[in-house]
């Protein structure tokens, strides 16, 4: 298979125009002749709905959820980038473009990248305009913080609140449309499967989540927006619900997935407290643009942080970082939170956290000063561990986060199956090996309001479609599996509960393929993986009927999935013979112990194309150049 | 710690729903209430019953997806968290919790503990939001605002729709939840042109989906996890005169 990832031609800054003046336009009344399924309801998603109905198309949108304002992008805290340069500081749409090339381990498309930082100022623009109320300074202009890997303020931002913020601004746009009756929305669907008739992406199979009932959606084109599959690891900061099913069910229908090993780890969570742990809470990476984050010298150090005097400190970021301290990139500081842990220099009962130190803030400032820009933050560390963190230095530990691998998208947003497309974190594109903070957010909004909308059309207005109906034999095929396929795991009567099967195979992946990876270690987990499924294929218990609610059966899909995913994420891992971002191979590192690139080898995206469960996948590569941003190794130093 | 709950159980919108008793032992101080249903949960799948269905997902108190009435309290005993933010460590030795689902008729029971709050998203359709379509807006820092106003308008943008308020409310009522909304856009000047439009349709939506009329018992207030304050209901008031008399 030739990948082609269609980046137009020309100078960076013009590729877009260029390509935007030379794609075919769907004429405006034609538009409503065609049908796009949305599936999602994130940022991405809901973004995209509304301005693909805006544009005259028939949309229908689905999401699992009970309204397309839960999705998890709600739960987003710190902010959201643009290169507006409202601060004078030297931002510019180059500078985040490089910024991201860099932060990214040069591992991500330039042309994309380089799109992304165009289209950014225009989604602040939009978000405005539907009421988004933005941090504001008191003149009454917008304001701006820092976040990791940049050097200047570019990071927009809603209290702690800016995902929910700018969700309920896509959530407005998309409810609107629905008023319009423009938007069909179907809630609590959950999408298992993606029909292609002759090669094109003609529809989908949802179960109805509410009675239980499987449904075919017929479409033009679709557009997956569902988020990503951190949740494989068990214990991550996504929402609970967060899965890979409808990527990884496109996957085995033909769509390659692009750098599934590339997991970002983010240092600043809350460290797991004991097994019944079921999920890990975020605390924002702003934190560290005040929070000064250290642990002890000596190993063992069990004092109380505050009586552990300034020079038995070891701050240790500020110490090897001078140029970025505590604001370098997200993988460099969880990297060297294990790496302290490992020493035994980590603190708290497990040993498996550090400090992260408001004392200097509050003395600098004031406690009232942190309480402001902090405070909720502050309030929800207090509820988690009933500590008090302005009296007491936080503990933090990194925490799987996001995932830069998904579906593998052209840079029209499509996949490897015509008339599929795929935005957000679902796919791979935009932030290579390692995501810079605030980027997420720009990265979902500019795939749904800005590129999506222009990029279908041309597909759109290129193909021919045969009429079908819902009795074609690919949809009552798929429908027929889908029902086969939940039957069988309700009828199972094992011994084990679906989370006990999750939390297990979280623990291999966390352990051999998380922070440090090596070959013999994921050499292990993928003789275990295979193992764990068919146990769970044996003794898996999912109590009640499929043809019912039933939260346990989603669960245990979901689940299945991961368990083929797991397999793929760690031999992607092994094969990368070396470190780039959040792909951290120990065998491959400078004498510094930093990520060690070879650009010889590895200068290209991993595509990889499904051959059945257990059987090993084909490599495909996107090789990656790089014409303006000179690939380097990386230093924050 | 060892405590009883006592929880309704519902198989679907149509049955009848009962009360049943379930021991939750072995419980930590430390765990969220949610995790301490996780456990019982992992009891009764362990023998092979139907485990309780409740409505979660990010877990912080973001999404608005859990909620239950615990001891006759939405969302629980404390102040300004929702039930995913709520600890064990409220609770004590011995306990019986008892949890229902929202009780409304404009919030119908799915099953157990999960309801349909769909009607809170046909209230936004009927005008919670700002007509602009994508493209075409000017820069985002055209229109200053001033900082007290935008703050005051994400106060009320905090709203995380979990549908707490109209449980608590013995009217049933949505005010609170659709003045966070009317109050976020009169607040702001991208509001302004739809003022009048939005607060009578949101109004009249309310209506018809069946949700009461406020009486003013504050009850919505002390249950809300972003604690919105009522002064919102009495901005909603003034913009539904205003739009009245214009
Ligand atoms: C705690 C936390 C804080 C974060 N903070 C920031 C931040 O400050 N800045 C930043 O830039 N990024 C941040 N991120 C990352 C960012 O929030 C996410 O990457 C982004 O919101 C993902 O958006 P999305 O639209 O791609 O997907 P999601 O918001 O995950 O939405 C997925 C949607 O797909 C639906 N769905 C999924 N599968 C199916 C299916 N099979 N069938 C039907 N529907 C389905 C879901 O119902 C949902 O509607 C944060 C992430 C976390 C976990
Ligand atoms: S006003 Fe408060 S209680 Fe009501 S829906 Fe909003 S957050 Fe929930
Ligand atoms: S689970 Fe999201 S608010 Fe409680």
């Amino acid at each position: 298979m030739e990948l082609n990832s269609k980046i137009p031609e020309g100078p960076i800054e013009k590729k877009w125009d260029n390509h935007r003046f030379a794609m075919k336009l769907v004429n405006p009344a034609n538009k409503r002749k065609y049908h796009i399924i949305v599936v999602g309801t994130g940022l991405a998603g809901a973004s995209a709905a509304a301005s693909l109905a805006e544009l005259g198309y028939q949309v229908t949108s689905l999401c699992y959820h009970e309204s397309p304002r839960r999705a998890h992008s709600i739960a987003a805290q710190g902010g959201i980038n643009a290169p507006k340069n409202y601060k004078n500081d030297g931002d510019s749409v180059w500078r985040l473009f490089y910024d991201t090339v860099k932060g990214g381990d040069f591992r991500a498309r330039e042309a994309n990248v380089y799109r992304l930082a165009q289209v950014s100022g225009s989604i602040i623009d939009q978000c405005v305009a539907q009421g988004v109320p933005f941090a504001r300074e008191y003149g009454g202009l917008l304001d701006n913080r820092s976040f990791g890997g940049a050097q200047v303020s570019r990071t927009f931002y809603a209290r702690g609140q800016t995902g929910q913020q700018l969700l309920l601004g896509a959530y407005s746009a998309l409810e609107r449309q629905i008023s319009k009756g423009t938007v069909k929305f179907y809630d609590r669907r959950e999408m298992l499967d993606l029909v292609v008739i002759d090669g094109q992406t003609r529809g989908i199979i949802a179960r109805n989540l509410r009675d239980g009932s499987i449904e075919a959606y017929i479409a033009d084109a679709v557009i997956l927006a569902t988020g990503g599959y951190g949740n494989v690891f068990y214990l991550s900061t996504n929402a609970k619900a967060s899965n890979a099913t409808a990527i990884w069910r496109a996957h085995k229908r033909g769509a390659l997935f692009g750098n599934p090993c590339y997991t970002q780890i983010h240092p600043t969570c809350i460290p797991v407290a004991s097994d019944y742990q079921s999920k890990l809470t975020l605390m924002s990476e702003s934190l560290r643009n005040d929070g000064r984050i250290w642990v002890p010298k000596k190993v063992g150090d069990k004092r109380n942080p505050r009586e552990i005097p300034e020079e038995e400190r070891d701050y240790y970021l500020e110490r090897r970082y001078p140029s970025f301290g505590n604001l370098v990139p997200r993988d460099v500081a969880s990297r060297n939170a294990k790496a302290v842990c490992d020493e035994g220099r980590g603190v708290g009962e497990t040993g498996l956290a550090v400090y992260l130190d408001f004392a200097d803030a509050i003395k600098r400032n004031s406690k009232a000063w942190v309480e402001e820009k902090y405070g909720n933050l502050f309030d929800m560390y207090h509820e988690i561990t009933n500590e008090n963190a302005y009296e007491t230095p936080m503990r933090i530990f990194p925490a799987v986060h996001y995932t830069m691998g998904g579906l593998w998208v052209d840079y029209n947003l499509m996949t490897t199956i015509p008339g599929l497309y795929v935005l957000g974190e679902a796919n791979f594109s935009d932030h290579g090996a390692n995501r810079l903070g605030a980027s997420a957010l720009m990265q979902g909004l500019a795939d749904g309001y800005f590129v999506i909308p222009y990029t279908i059309g041309d597909y759109l207005a290129s193909s021919k479609f045969q009429q079908i109906t819902s009795d074609h034999p690919s949809f009552s095929d798929a429908k027929r599996d889908v029902e086969q396929a939940n039957e069988k795991l309700v009828s199972i009567r094992g011994n084990k509960t679906v989370d006990e099967f999750h939390k297990e195979l979280g623990k291999i992946l966390w352990d051999y393929c998380g922070m440090g990876r090596n070959a013999d270690g994921l050499k292990k987990a993928l003789e275990m993986i295979p193992k764990l499924r068919d146990e769970f294929w044996k003794n898996l218990r999912v109590p009640g009927s499929s043809k019912s609610m039933n939260p346990e059966l989603e669960k245990a899909g979901r689940v299945a999935d991961y368990m083929e995913l797991a397999e793929l994420i760690c031999a992607d891992a092994l094969h990368r013979e070396e470190s780039c971002g959040g792909h951290f191979r120990e065998e491959y590192q400078t004498e510094e112990g930093e990520a060690k690139r070879n650009d010889e080898k590895f200068s290209y995206v991993a595509a990889w194309q499904f051959n059945g469960v257990g059987q090993p996948e084909t490599l495909h590569k996107e090789s990656l150049t790089f014409e303006y941003v000179k690939q380097a190794q990386r230093s924050y130093k | 710690m060892n405590i009883t709950l006592n929880v309704w159980r519902q198989p679907d919108q149509k049955s009848q729903g009962q009360f049943q008793s379930y021991p939750a032992t072995g419980i930590s101080p430390d765990m969220s209430f949610l995790e301490m249903l996780d456990a019982v949960n992992t009891m009764l799948v362990k023998k092979g019953e139907e485990p309780i269905a409740f409505d979660h997902d990010c877990r912080e108190g973001i999404c608005g997806s859990c909620g239950m009435v615990i001891n006759g309290r939405p969302h629980g005993p404390e102040r300004g968290v929702a039930t995913c933010q709520l600890y064990m460590r409220h609770f004590k030795e011995g306990d019986t919790i008892t949890l229902e689902p929202w009780r409304a008729n404009a919030f119908p029971v799915l099953k157990d503990l999960v309801v349909d709050r769909t009607s809170f998203d046909r209230i936004i359709q009927a005008g919670g939001y700002v007509s602009v379509d994508t493209g075409g807006v000017p820069d985002a820092n055209c229109i200053p605002i001033p900082k007290v106003k935008a703050e005051e308008a994400m106060d009320a943008a905090a709203c995380i729709g979990c549908g707490a308020c109209v449980a608590a409310c013995k009217n049933s009522s949505a005010m609170l939840f659709v003045s966070a909304k009317v109050s976020q856009l009169a607040l702001l000047p991208q509001g302004d042109a739809e003022r009048k439009q939005r607060v009578e349709r949101m109004i009249a939506q309310m209506d018809k989906e069946g949700f009461g009329g406020c009486t003013n018992t504050l009850a919505c207030e002390a249950e809300c996890p972003k604690k919105i304050p009522v002064t919102h209901i009495a901005r909603l008031n003034r913009e539904f005169l205003r739009a009245k008399l214009t």
